[in-house]
């Protein structure tokens, strides 16, 4: 390489490697900012911003969806498998919303309940056909496959 | 002289009116190939695939999302090496495939974050959220502009073109923020369903997974016809007062 090209390309790896670093830096020090939601644990701990809105995120309790007959009031509780927060929200619900879902809340607390202004339903990463699904199902019922075992289901 | 380290083909190659030639005889096949596996793919995803236990027929989205994702981050790091060889060899040809990349994966961007937004308001409850993924999957849409307009903001072509090849390899820096973001952070977007270095951990079954391999085939071959094609029609603006050009005008039209 003549000693011009190879000037050229340290001068160029060494603006890639200076705006590399920045950006490392950036991301480092914006981190808490940039996590999108708190589990029922943290909030538990007093990691969660106080008085202000957040967003809650976690796991739909089996048996804690509670419609409000005449509204479109819903109860249900937000858990983590260590911490659950009572959620209330008034709205439409996303399609995906149901029992054992990752769901992901906006709203600040009150009173010990989360009063969400937002519900949105995390989509886990797997996708199979119902059959497929209803034979894991059937298998984890019957006790043939752990119920935590593969198929990436973690939320 | 220096010693060259590349075979023969590769300075061949980089000839403009050999470059011209060679493109013009392989982007019909590709294009044409490109074609195939889309109508097979989509065919595959649309008609022969399973519904998903959760989402139904909803999820059939991904066989555009996906792939089109893959090319947004993919397109940017063709334009970005092809960037580099022009800041460091000021290589024509290369500055022309580098800015003529950027339209082409700006496209792909585009056509991710909307099928992506179409999506998430009927599954997720919302058109748009400021999670990582989407975050910097729009910053590379905006990254793809800039380059974009920088290169039109010269009068002197070529300076355009290094200059905005110079951008284009600084935000490269976004594409791990893009890729990881889903697994640093905790995000409103999935994780990552298909891994390539360990296949038997994808989380999609087969019958899912083939049509969107083709449809995956199909976004590159198309990428590559296309490029062929711009590059074409650049080289030729660029070389208008050329011998070559000339000889090629005169040929067509006698």
């Amino acid at each position: 390489m003549n000693p011009v090209r190879k000037r050229r390309l340290i001068i160029a790896l060494l603006i890639l490697g200076a705006v590399a670093v920045a950006t490392g830096l950036s991301v480092f020090a914006l981190q808490r900012n940039m996590t999108y939601l708190f589990s029922p644990s943290e909030v538990d701990a007093g990691k969660a911003p106080d008085g202000h809105p957040f967003r809650l995120g976690g796991i739909v309790a089996e048996g804690s969806i509670h419609r409000v007959s005449g509204t479109l009031t819903t109860d249900f509780v937000i858990t983590d498998r260590f911490q659950s927060i009572p959620v209330t929200y008034t709205g439409i619900l996303p399609d995906l919303f149901r029992t054992g879902q990752s769901t992901i809340t906006t709203g600040r607390m009150e009173h010990g309940t989360f009063v969400a202004t937002q519900v949105l339903a995390k989509h886990d990463s797997t996708y199979m056909p119902p059959q497929v699904a209803q034979a894991i199902a059937k298998a984890k019922q019957e006790n043939r496959i752990p119920r935590d075992a593969g198929h990436g289901g973690a939320p | 002289m220096s010693r060259s380290y590349l075979p023969h083909w590769v300075h061949w190659l980089g000839s403009p009116p050999n470059f011209y030639r060679f493109a013009g005889a392989w982007r019909p096949w590709l294009m044409a190939a490109a074609l195939l596996a889309a109508v097979a793919g989509l065919y595959g995803g649309l008609v022969l695939a399973p519904p998903d236990y959760q989402q139904g027929d909803a999820y059939r989205i991904i066989f555009i999302h996906v792939p089109s994702a893959w090319m947004s981050l993919f397109i940017y790091v063709s334009m970005a090496v092809a960037g580099l060889v022009a800041l460091v060899w000021r290589i024509k040809l290369a500055e022309i495939v580098a800015m003529e990349c950027a339209p082409v994966g700006a496209a792909f961007t585009l056509v991710t974050l909307l099928t992506g937004s179409l999506w998430g308001k009927p599954m997720w409850g919302t058109w748009w959220t400021w999670d990582a993924r989407l975050t910097s999957e729009l910053v590379l849409l905006f990254l793809y502009f800039g380059v974009i307009g920088l290169y039109n903001a010269f009068e002197d072509r070529r300076r355009g073109a290094r200059a905005a090849s110079l951008l284009a390899l600084v935000g490269i820096v976004n594409l791990p923020i893009v890729h990881y973001s889903v697994q640093w952070w905790n995000t409103l977007h999935q994780g990552t369903t298909v891994d390539f270095l360990d296949p038997a951990r994808s989380s999609i079954a087969p019958a899912m997974l083939w049509p969107l391999l083709v449809m995956a085939l199909a976004t590159h071959l198309y990428f590559f016809a296309s490029i062929l094609g711009r590059t074409r029609t650049g080289l030729l603006s660029l070389e208008s007062g050329k011998q070559w050009v000339r000889q090629l005008v005169s040929e067509a039209a006698p």
